[in-house]
């Protein structure tokens, strides 16, 4: 291992590379999260409110992808996909988004479920079809609701990010190897050190941001779930 | 013609029959009050004639229109049909104007200001002009039925159904929301009112229904039904609530 100002330095002069990895880190982790909400809240509404098929299918998408470890599903898509031209980017796409979707489905699912039934039928009664229920009724209370859980989605995906290095995308992680192998090894604890920290410090500031979001969307007199989302 | 004619209901959950046929009418203007031990179907009832229990047989008219026809655009016909749950059911999401609001601006369609303003002449109309930010978390029981309540107003139903609206109230708030019912009754508004408030069927019931066992008992107006009802049951059932209540 080398000295302590030298690994400082060597850091500092692979600093845009490592800044590079994590855009790319950050990116990926927006593109995960992205499909995963658009797949999960569709797989949720599938299975609260579907039926038949629809709700079979839905589950059987979701055990899937909950039950196939992250690494096993990146490179059965990984594998699967490139022989066919699809680009290894979409590939970890697939397979991260839809883990995640699978994930987030079940955060949504209890969302959904705990919207109180009574206020769908106030709704009903009013006359609101079932779409109107959903979106001025079901929806805001249920983005509340679902707010604690996703949080911490947010900082799974965030950090499962780094899977991808084992396809070769080039993000943090891989940033960190290659300045390792560069160095022969020397500053190894070093570099993952800081590759560690990064980490910590995105986990740490998207869920700040995130329980912001849910103090200042709790409902008056119901302040109490807000506050349970800061402490965790 | 009555206002409300319900022919023949039945409605079986499972292998139970909750409704076994149940005719009555209710005429403009006349405030009808359903009572009967728990569990004898009355609040089926009141969720088949808007159709929220769709009814197994049996015909609901409202105003002339079949509301049980499969051609029926129910939702325009819930949007005639208020209805006052017992927990009161309030979008905990929304302030208690935005509650009374959401009706007339996504259903009714009104413009936006002219349902702001229909929703504060309902409030005041409840006693609640000065609640109307609060949201229903913040409110009292009591406050939070005369919301729904006015929710309900602000459509201006042909016809209010009530679901025991003061059974999940602590006894000092049931007066406030049986106040604001019983003026209701006394400008016309046409109701159906599931309860177990003997006083108020008394004072205000044009005609009481008695069921049991999922069909309809007697029925009559209260000075004969409280004083010398027909069937035997009857008596009985007044007897139990009046000494459960203290008062008939």
């Amino acid at each position: 291992m080398g000295g302590k100002i030298e690994a400082l330095e060597v850091l500092w002069s692979a600093l845009p590379r490592l800044l590079a990895g994590v855009r790319v880190t950050v990116e990926l982790t927006a593109l995960f999260l992205g499909v995963g909400l658009v797949s999960g809240f569709l797989v949720a509404v599938a299975q609260v409110y579907g039926r038949g098929p629809l709700r079979w299918g839905a589950t059987v998408f979701e055990q899937v992808f909950r039950g196939v470890p992250a690494l096993v599903l990146l490179f059965l898509l990984y594998f699967g996909l490139t022989e066919v031209g699809i680009s290894r980017l979409a590939a970890a796409v697939l397979a991260l988004g839809l883990r995640s979707g699978a994930y987030q489905s079940q955060i949504f699912r209890g969302a959904l479920l705990a919207v109180p039934t009574g206020q769908l039928l106030a709704a009903r009664a009013l006359g609101m079809t079932g779409l109107q229920t959903i979106r001025h009724v079901v929806l805001p209370q249920a983005v509340r609701l679902a707010l604690p859980g996703w949080s911490n989605e947010y900082a799974i995906v965030l950090k499962d990010t780094s899977y991808v290095f084992a396809i070769g995308l080039v993000e943090l992680m891989r940033e960190g190897t290659y300045i390792v192998a560069r160095t022969f090894g020397r500053y190894s604890l070093e570099v993952y050190l800081f590759v560690a920290l990064v980490y910590l410090v995105l986990v740490y500031g998207g869920n700040l941001a995130l329980s912001l979001l849910a103090r200042r969307l709790a409902i008056p007199g119901q302040e109490a779930r807000a506050e349970s989302l800061e402490r965790m | 013609m009555a206002l409300l004619e319900v022919k023949d209901i039945h409605k079986r959950y499972g292998t139970e029959q909750v409704l076994k046929g149940v005719s009555f009418q209710v005429e403009r203007g006349q405030t009808v009050v359903v009572i009967g031990p728990s569990g004898t179907g009355k609040s089926t009832l009141l969720r088949c004639i808007n159709r929220l229990t769709e009814p197994d047989r049996g015909q609901v008219w409202l105003d002339g229109v079949e509301v049980t026809s499969p051609r029926a655009d129910i939702n325009r016909i819930r949007a005639q049909i208020g209805f006052v749950f017992q927990d009161f059911n309030l979008f905990t999401h929304l302030t208690a104007l935005d509650n009374v609001r959401l009706g007339l601006v996504r259903v009714k369609r009104l413009p936006r200001e002219q349902a702001t303003r229909r929703a504060r002449e309902e409030l005041a109309r409840v006693g609640l002009a000065d609640k109307e930010k609060a949201y229903p978390a913040q409110l009292s029981g009591g406050q939070q039925q005369r919301v729904s309540i006015a929710r309900a107003l602000a459509m201006d139903p042909k016809l209010i159904l009530f679901d025991e609206p003061t059974s999940a109230l602590d006894p000092e708030l049931i007066g406030e929301v049986l106040q604001v019912m019983v003026e209701l009754a006394r400008e016309g508004m046409t109701m159906v009112v599931v309860t177990h408030e003997m006083g108020f069927a008394r004072s205000v019931a044009d005609e009481i229904i008695f069921m049991e066992g999922g069909v309809i008992v007697e029925h009559g107006p209260p000075e004969r039904l409280f004083t010398s009802p027909q069937v035997p049951r009857t008596a009985e059932f007044l007897n139990k609530i009046s000494e459960l209540y203290g008062e008939t």
